[in-house]
Order: C-alpha cells, then structure tokens, then sequence
C-alpha cells in the first residue's frame, strides 16, 4: 500500500507540474525560415520574463494547419494568407520580421557582388533558355567579367518552401512566359536542374558543383560563404543585398490591416529595394483571446529595439517602424494588445 | 500442446494453488497467453489501420485521375493541380534494380566467401564488418553519398564511363549528360551498399544450411570448390538466396534519406544513368509538410498507398520463397 501510495503522489505531483508549467508556455510551429530568429527570441525573453516559447518549424505549409486545426497557439507563415483563407479559418495576421533572397552562382574565379543579373536573364536562366554562362544576354550585363563556356546548372528547393513562394513570386511577376509555363507557389513543376532539400540542401549542391546557381535565404548565403549576385531591381538600380536594401522594399508594401496585411515586397518600384524581399508572418486564432494577449506580448517585446538588435545579428530586417505601429494598432483593434 | 503443458504444470504444482489465485500457473500461462495474443492480433490491426486510413486520404485523388492514369501520368505540377505517379515510381524501381545489380553479386561472394574459402580466422571479422553495415543510419549514408561519394563519380568515375562505355553504340544514350554526381546512378550505389548486410547475411545463412556430408561427398569425387559451389551449394541455398534478396529489394524501396541527398530531387523521367529523378519516399519526405491544397496532399497519400501496395506484394513473394527454401530443407 505504501508503495501505491508513493506512486500515486508522484504521478499527482508529476501532472501537477506539467499544468503548472504548460500556462507559461507558448506553443508555435511553422516556417523555417524564422527558426534561427524565434529561438533566439525566445531565449532572450525567456531570461527576462520566465515564459517559455516552444516553436517548431515543421513548415509554413504545416504551421497553417497546425493553426486551423488550432493545436497551436500561433502559426507562423512565409507567405500570407489571403483575405478570404483568414476569415473563413477565422485567424488573425501579421508581419513580423523580413527577408531577403539571394541568387548564389558557383562560378569559379567569380566572387560575392561581383555578377549582375536582371529579372528577365534569372526567369531565363531557371527556364532553361540560357544554358551556358557566357551567353550574350547575360554578358551583356557583365561586360568586365569573363564568363566561362560552361553548362548552366540550375538547384532549386525540392521541398515545398516560402522561399520557392516568394522566389516564384517574384519570377511570375517580371517574366510572363515564367508565369505561363510555371506559376508561382510553394512548389513548382521546374523544367531544368536538380532539387536540393532546404535551404542547407541548395547551399550544399550549390557549393559542390562547379557552374551552378539557385537561391537561397540571405542568411544561407553568408553561413556557407557562397558568391551572391547583385540584381537590378524595379527601378533599375543594381542593388546588393543587405539589411538596408531588404528595409527599403519592406517599406513600399501595401500593408493594409483590414487585409490582415496580405502584400508582396517583390520588385519594389524604389532606388535601393532588393527586388526578392518578403515579410514573414505569424497567425493567431481569433476566439483564444487570452492566449492571443501573451502571444502578442511576445512579439511586441520582438518589435523592441533588443529584438531589432537580435534580428540584425541573424541577419533577418526588422520591420520599419511605421508598420509596427500599424500591426500595433491592429492588435488594439482586435482586442488583443 | 500448450493445453497439456497447461496441465503438467498446473498438476506438479504445490496442492494449495487453486484457479484464480494470480501466482498460480494455471493462471500465469493463460495471462501470457491472452498478452502475446493481444500484441499480435495489435499488430494486425494496426497494419489494417494504416491501409483504410491511406485509403481514406487518397479517395479525392482516386477519384480525380483514376488508377491506370494517376500510375502511368508524368505529370507533378502543384500550381496547376495535376499529379501523377509515374516519375517517382519508375525512379523507386529504377533505382532498386540498379542497387540490386550492384549488390548481389557482392553479397553473394561475400556469403561464400565467408562460409566456404575464408580462413576461420576472418570469418567472424568480415560477418561482424557487413553486419555493422546495416547498424549505420541511412542519413550518413546520405551525406557520405553527398560529400565524399558524388565528387568522386563526377571528377572520375562518370567521365571515365561516358568516355568507355559512352563511346558505344546504343549503350551511350545511358551515359549522356553532364556528370555531376547527383543522380540515378550515384543514388543506386548508395542504395545498393545499404542493402548488401540483409541479401549477404540471409545468403551466408542459407548457404550455412547446406548439409557437410553433401559436400564431402562431392569433394570425395575430386570436384574443385568453385564446382562444390556452382552445382552443389548454390542449388542447395538458392530459395534462401533469393528470399534474401527480395527482402532487401523491399528494403531498397523504402529507403528515404539516402536517396534524397543524392538523387537530385526532380520529376523528369531520366533517360540516361546520369540523369536526376525522384522516388515515392524522397518525393514524400520533401512535399509532404508543404502541401497545402487538399488534392495535393491526397495525391501524396495516393503514392502512400501505392508503395504500401507495392512492398506487400513484395514481402508476399519474398515469404513464399523463403517457405518453398524451407521445405526444400526438410
């Protein structure tokens, strides 16, 4: 009897603490593109505040569902919903942080920021109608690079990702042909190259074959030293990417909160905008409002300037302050802040 | 039997036990009775599970493109809503047949090799050796084929094929491209290297169970090993060779992460060696935590479905070989 005694405490004990521990944890899942971000996020707040944020990036794909289904508290998506996928799931959506997507080429003897593409020579090249690097339409661009007689090959994510979403976004919408015979979205039916799985997956194939390029999340870019390209951009500058050229796109969105803030930052019409920039966002279920209160309360310690400071270390921009101020009054409205 | 047994026991018990005390015999053997029963009959359900649920999921995709159409369509394009099994099924298949080519002749000279020619000394250390083979997770297979193995193809081996056997007629439509290491050819190595613990260990097995006084009595004739092998032991153990290479052809069909890494990851049917493909399981380990239309992740349960069909067919054929070896024996 002692014993089931003891057996009995213990397991009232163990369930107890669990509870006890579970009202300080906040549960999310979605993208991997924020991962690095949202960890050290909550790290950092975690220290300071004592609650603790378990997110699992199990994909934007996954973290919609999760959210649907609400097992989670909050979702995270690379891509925004739309107006009508927000009301009928009866969600809430916001930007939280940006990022950029750069082109990385393994050209041997070509460095960093050294070769210019353009939207239409990019959409060409991942056609498969430029095959060798020396062709005239991208020479024309490079005329002091001496580019090789080689076989082009094309890497792209395999996986279903944001990145190939706002990537093909970006494609469709500069190059018609792109739109017709692809389309945009999570996964495409590519015509040419090789899929490598997750943005560590391209690096890789990127860095191990010679005459290659793909794309890739900026930070993937500068973690495996990879040489990026510049690009023009909309207005056409040539532009290279760093946090600034990713904050001048970000700040030419639509954002508009009665939209739940569904816009794309590709191909900003502005000087200095990369032209393959994107927020991504986090999704709350409308009817949780308690959770929702601590949810928020999370990502407005995110909007201050540690958490500016974190992003930057990451390499991930922060939003500009006009459009915090609009997610923070869309919170307000919604009765969340 | 075990009724009788039952009753040994619970007769050579001590007098005081009695039916429904829980220490006595009578009572043990039946709890244990009911507990195997359960975890088996478990087993059975769950596999029954599995099957109506994939089927289940799959019903919208059935009914949009059909049986013969969804196996035979080439097409995977998630914008426009149109899948098919036919690249990644033909690129599973493709790819077991080459590692299985590469693999039995390898695990059936180790099998003899270690049983019949080796020196007692190094049997166990060969056996022990392909046995830790298949301890080694496929995701180190994955990223060895990746790092070391694909470089090694692109710089050597492939240039070398394509400018011997390339040069041929007819044989060069399967070495043209531009080798790159990432493909069906690396990917069967790969595979082919994974699977050789689980034909060699069954095949060194099967050839274990040759009867000793068979081949003295051959050797007693003066015939050469290479003639004790090729017509005694071979058509001795030939069930239980064969049994083992289905059960690692089923293995192969499986295989997920290996593939991914070196495969290439693309819906095209290949049409040389060096060409990039996909398999069912690599198509579903990168789609399926993305897929986010309804028809979408119901055309992946479709290739679920598919393979799960596909392996129990295998492992059908793969018991009643190893049951027809069994007899032989007996």
């Amino acid at each position: 009897m002692k014993v089931l005694k003891f057996y009995l405490i213990a397991v009232m004990v163990f369930f107890g603490f669990s509870l006890a521990k579970a009202e300080e944890t906040l549960n999310g899942a979605g993208a991997t593109f924020p991962y690095p971000l949202y960890s050290s996020w909550a790290y950092q707040y975690n220290k300071e505040t004592g609650v603790k944020l378990n997110y699992q990036s199990i994909g934007s794909g996954g973290g919609v569902r999760q959210i649907t289904s609400r097992t989670v508290d909050f979702g995270a998506s690379d891509d925004a919903l739309k107006l009508e996928e927000i009301e009928k799931n009866k969600l809430l959506q916001w930007p939280q942080v940006i990022g950029g997507i750069v082109l990385v080429v393994n050209i041997p003897g070509i460095k960093s920021e050294q070769l210019v593409l353009d939207s239409n020579t990019v959409c060409k090249i991942f056609l498969g109608d430029i095959k060798k690097w020396n062709d005239s339409r991208i020479k024309a661009l490079n005329k002091s690079l001496n580019l090789p007689d080689n076989d082009i090959t094309i890497v792209y994510r395999s996986d279903g990702s944001g990145t190939t979403a706002v990537f093909t976004h970006y494609l469709a919408e500069t190059c018609k042909e792109f739109k017709e015979k692809v389309g945009e979205g999570k996964s495409v039916n590519w015509p040419v190259g090789i899929g490598g799985k997750g943005n560590e997956g391209v690096a890789n194939y990127v860095k191990r074959t010679p005459y290659s390029i793909g794309y890739v999340e900026f930070a993937y870019a500068k973690q495996n030293n990879l040489a990026y390209t510049l690009l023009v951009n909309a207005s056409g500058n040539i532009v290279k990417p760093d946090l600034k050229s990713f904050s001048e796109a970000a700040k030419y969105g639509d954002y508009n909160p009665e939209k739940h803030f569904y816009t794309w930052v590709t191909n900003v019409k502005s000087k200095g905008a990369w032209p393959i920039t994107a927020a991504t966002h986090i999704l709350v279920a409308r009817e949780k409002v308690d959770v929702n209160k601590k949810v928020v309360k999370f990502f407005d310690w995110a909007f201050s300037k540690k958490g500016d400071k974190l992003a930057e270390d990451l390499i991930y921009a922060p939003l500009p302050d006009s459009l915090k101020n609009k997610v923070r009054e869309y919170w307000r409205k919604n009765g969340i802040y | 039997m075990a009724f009788t047994n039952t009753e040994k026991n619970f007769k050579s018990a001590s007098p005081r036990t009695f039916v429904g005390n829980y220490k006595s015999p009578a009572f043990i053997d039946k709890f244990f009775h009911v507990i195997t029963a359960v975890s088996s009959f478990l087993i059975i359900a769950i596999i029954v599970g599995i099957f109506f649920v994939l089927l289940k999921e799959s019903i919208p995709a059935i009914s949009q493109f059909g049986f013969i159409k969804f196996i035979f369509s080439t097409n995977w394009d998630p914008v426009r809503e149109l899948f098919g099994a036919g690249v990644p099924l033909f690129g599973t298949l493709v790819t077991t047949i080459i590692a299985l080519c590469f693999s039995i002749p390898l695990s059936i000279g180790v099998a003899i090799f270690v049983t019949e020619l080796a020196p007692e000394k190094i049997r166990g250390f060969i056996g022990g050796a392909i046995e830790l083979l298949a301890a080694i997770p496929s995701i180190i297979y994955g990223m060895w084929g990746l790092f070391t193995l694909a470089p090694i193809m692109a710089n050597y081996v492939e240039p070398f094929l394509q400018n011997s056997l390339g040069m041929l007629p007819v044989f060069n439509i399967l070495f043209r491209g531009t080798p790159i290491g990432i493909d069906l050819f690396t990917a069967g190595i790969v595979l082919g290297i994974m699977i050789i613990p689980f034909s060699a260990s069954i095949a060194r097995d099967s050839i274990l169970l040759t009867p000793q006084i068979l081949k003295e009595s051959t050797y007693a004739l003066g015939t050469t090993h290479w003639e004790v092998i090729k017509d005694v032991i071979l058509p001795y153990s030939k069930y239980g060779i064969f049994g083992g290479i289905v059960i690692s052809l089923g293995r192969a069909l499986g295989e997920t992460m290996a593939v991914a890494f070196v495969l290439g990851n693309k819906n095209k049917l290949p049409t040389s060696l060096f060409d990039a493909t996909t398999t069912v399981t690599v198509k579903l380990a990168n789609e399926f935590t993305e897929a986010d239309k309804d028809l979408y992740l119901s055309s992946l349960f479709y290739l679920v479905l598919l393979l799960f069909l596909m392996s129990f067919v295998i492992l059908a054929i793969s018991k009643y070989f190893l049951f027809k070896s069994k007899k032989a024996h007996t």
